[in-house]
């Protein structure tokens, strides 16, 4: 009945859990960690108190209402988004020059996909206890014992995940009123939208989706490869020397000596599946580069553990470069820096900060714009003089209230009427408006067609701007 | 796994075969998506509920949400959720935080408003507004004016006055301008040298013996054109009669016009014809007090103020 039907490519395919096992060594170390800093920074932040004029006691804190970012002694506006291009410029660049260099170091320490994952996966352990006990647990029926484990952890990564979500909220507001707010019902509603996303978000994807994220959502797991060069180390399992010419085997009998497997073309892989049961991804890394991995390192210190235990030298999973593991006179694994990639991204990396680090120590405390008025550009007074206008706005970036003075250079003396406001007062986080008219002598205009607005704040000198205008007339228009 | 099941399998089909061999795969839509489709189906049930949805003879199911606004009687009225009053609402939200600056504008005198920066910046930006909506049609966007149509009130040539009670009046009662025709009265010559006269007033280079005999005329009972426009031919701004003297032009458009001949044309078809057509609207019913007063500080700002 079927015959001449091809099978169809199944667009879904169900998980199968990955239950791992726990591994202790340098890696996980490392891991630990980095998990305990990015964590202490993450949910502490919000907590730092700092000393503002205007009452925004908090180190870094995300004023929506205000349109502006505390980040310590920073502020920073809308008008700062080059920055934030500038940032995520270098970042990307950061991250493509890691890659490079030693592949996905970021998604294997620092994502905090991984970040998150590990902490659920531990919590998951201290209640249900180790890969055999959580294999079990999986398998028996609901019973007492079942419920009781499986929902505590629930409730546990619930928690966390409340966490989570609840501190990213912090950060937006005051931490301490905002929290309470939050509790007696009184916070805004994107602050309950916000909490409960990433509550939900958290706990899906490093409670349910884990790897999953890494395989099918996040595009940087995909497009790692066009990154990765011969040169770049990655985890690798040394096939040469774990398979032999025979291929692995199990340390039966007088097989456990290095010197019999060998003898018998056998490689030094005992085949004991550690590196698989610790592999947060679920993959066998034995399998080589694959797009799963997502270079945590934790089959290495698996791996490790047992050559130890063995009596055999350690590295046979280990931080290597393809062109390495495929030369026939390998050297120890070695990070290669001299290629023309790294240098450009080492360049555009040393350039863009450096463009960062210059436009942030050149802001100034306020920002201007002057708009020469087009309708109309220019008009005859009663006397034929020309008048032409403009409008200043101004925006107070500072703490505190500041003056400004308005004055034209190189204009002749009564030519520019700024009405009452030569010196204007604008308060903390605001913006004024300033009509400024220019008057001239149909005869002076070609003379004074380009001039320059200087606006200078009274509070702080070396604060500063200088501004180009024109003064058109019939004559300049032409 | 997975993989090995499909082999054995097989691929599923509706168990139909038309013609002895035609077949037809049963691909079902995924869980998910029909499990969404559901949702979304319970979801418009709750809409149906919530909101305005069936359509019942002439009228319609109102729903049970309902929406509170202040109509512009100011009259409080909650009625069943739709866009209208939705906007209704977000107007009355707007109008809300605009209150406390038209307050400081409707209680402070002209000279304060313009001294104090925040409040000078709301009135640029809320009078820009008014103005687009309200004025521009005939003023011009920018109050940039149109020769020989409404005029340039970014100079500093003002009909009626050009101080703020004066622009407030302008705006709160509007203006009507009227000059007689003198077609019947003076004959063609002594419309051109009329017309040489003033434009002699404005430094414009004519023929000298015309311009003084316009000058005669223009101070004579025949014509008598100063009974208006002064004996210094500066106008006055009691009745909106224009300055003569200036390099300001309305109605003729001397300024459009690069020949001298062509220049007086335009002088003397205005005191043919005389004016009829210099009409203001009045802007009382229209606009409310506030926004009238914040209009003419607008006004006075856009540059030609007194």
């Amino acid at each position: 009945m079927n015959t001449g039907i091809e099978q169809p490519i199944k667009l879904y395919e169900k998980r199968l859990p990955v239950v791992t096992r726990s591994v202790k060594g340098r890696f996980r170390n490392f891991k630990s960690a980095i998990l305990v800093l990015a964590y202490s920074i993450y949910f502490m932040l919000p907590w730092i108190p700092w000393q503002r004029h205007d009452g925004m006691s908090q180190a870094v804190m995300f004023d929506m209402v205000g349109r502006r970012f505390f980040i310590f002694d920073l502020v920073v506006y809308p008008q700062n988004v080059f920055w934030l291009a500038l940032l995520l410029f270098i970042s990307a660049i950061i991250l493509f020059f890691a890659t490079s260099l030693i592949g996905r170091a970021f998604c294997g320490y620092f994502c905090f996909q991984t970040l998150w994952t590990d902490l659920f996966i531990w919590i998951e352990r201290f209640i249900q206890g180790e890969r055999p006990a959580r294999l079990r647990l999986l398998k028996q029926p609901w019973n007492a014992e079942k419920i009781l484990k499986i929902g505590s952890t629930h409730v546990l990564w619930v928690l966390v995940a409340f966490w989570t979500g609840m501190t990213f909220v912090l950060y937006f507001g005051y931490a301490p009123d905002l929290l309470h707010r939050f509790f007696i019902g009184q916070a805004a509603y994107a602050a309950y939208a916000g909490a409960l996303g990433l509550t939900l978000t958290t706990y899906i994807a490093a409670g349910f989706m884990r790897e999953q994220i890494c395989a099918y959502v996040c595009p940087y797991g995909r497009f790692q490869s066009v990154m990765y060069d011969p040169e770049t180390l990655a985890v690798a399992y040394d096939v040469r020397r774990g398979e032999g010419e025979k291929g692995r085997i199990a340390p039966k009998g007088e097989l456990k000596t290095r010197e019999v497997r060998l003898q018998q073309g056998h490689g030094d892989c005992i085949d004991c599946g550690f590196c698989v049961q610790v592999c947060p991804a679920g993959i066998d890394i034995r399998d080589g580069l694959q797009y799963r991995c997502i270079s945590c390192g934790l089959c290495i210190d698996a791996c490790n553990n047992i050559m130890d235990s063995m009596g055999y030298p350690r590295g046979l999973i280990r931080y290597d470069s393809e062109e390495n593991l495929a030369s026939p006179s390998p050297k120890a694994p070695y990070i290669e820096w001299r290629r023309w990639k790294i240098a450009g991204y080492l360049l555009a990396i040393i350039g863009m900060s450096s463009g960062l680090i210059y436009s942030i120590n050149q802001r100034t405390d306020f920002e201007h714009s002057v708009q020469q008025i087009r309708q109309p550009l220019f008009v005859m007074l009663s006397s034929g003089e020309i008048r032409n206008r403009y409008q200043i706005r101004l925006t107070n970036k500072s703490d505190r209230d500041v003056t400004y003075s308005i004055s034209a250079k190189d204009l002749p003396p009564g030519a520019l009427d700024l009405g009452e406001m030569q010196n204007v007062l604008v308060h903390s986080g605001k913006s004024v408006i300033v009509q400024a008219s220019v008057k001239l002598q149909p005869e002076q205009a070609e003379k004074y067609e380009h001039f320059e607005f200087s606006i200078q704040s009274l509070n702080n000198p070396a604060d500063r701007a200088v501004e180009a205008a024109n003064f058109y007339s019939e004559k300049a228009a032409l | 796994m997975s993989q090995d099941n499909k082999q054995t399998q097989g691929p599923q089909t509706t168990g139909h075969a038309w013609d002895g061999d035609l077949q037809e795969y049963n691909n079902p839509v995924p869980n998910w998506w029909l499990y969404a489709f559901y949702i979304s189906v319970a979801s418009a049930v709750i809409y149906w509920f919530m909101y305005p949805a069936w359509p019942i003879g002439g009228s319609y199911t109102k729903g049970f949400d309902t929406i509170t606004y202040v109509n512009d009687k100011g009259i409080t009225k909650t009625t069943h959720w739709n866009t209208r009053a939705l906007l209704m609402a977000e107007t009355n939200e707007a109008v809300a935080a605009q209150k406390p600056y038209y307050t400081k504008v409707a209680s402070l005198p002209f000279e304060q408003i313009t001294k104090d920066p925040e409040l000078n910046s709301f009135v640029v930006s809320a009078g820009k507004q008014l103005f687009s909506d309200n004025c521009a049609p005939c003023h011009q966007q920018g109050g940039a004016g149109k020769i020989g149509f409404a005029p340039n009130l970014t100079d500093d040539d003002w009909l009626y006055g050009g101080d703020f009670t004066h622009i407030q009046q302008t705006i709160t009662g509007g203006r009507h301008g009227y000059m007689p025709p003198f077609a019947d009265v003076l004959t063609d010559v002594q419309v051109s040298q009329l017309a040489d006269y003033v434009l002699s007033l404005s430094k414009i280079a004519v023929n000298p013996a015309s311009a003084q005999a316009g000058d005669a005329l223009f101070h004579s009972e025949t014509a008598a054109c100063y009974y208006c426009h002064g004996a210094d031919a500066k106008g006055r701004q009691i009745i909106g009669s224009a300055n003569l003297t200036d390099k300001i032009w309305l109605w003729a458009n001397v300024p459009g016009s690069d020949t001298i001949a062509g220049k007086e044309d335009a002088v003397k078809n205005v005191i043919r014809t005389g004016l009829n057509k210099g009409v203001m609207p009045t802007w009382q019913d229209r606009l409310s007090a506030d926004q009238i007063k914040l209009l003419t500080v607008y006004v006075h700002e856009l540059g030609g103020g007194k």
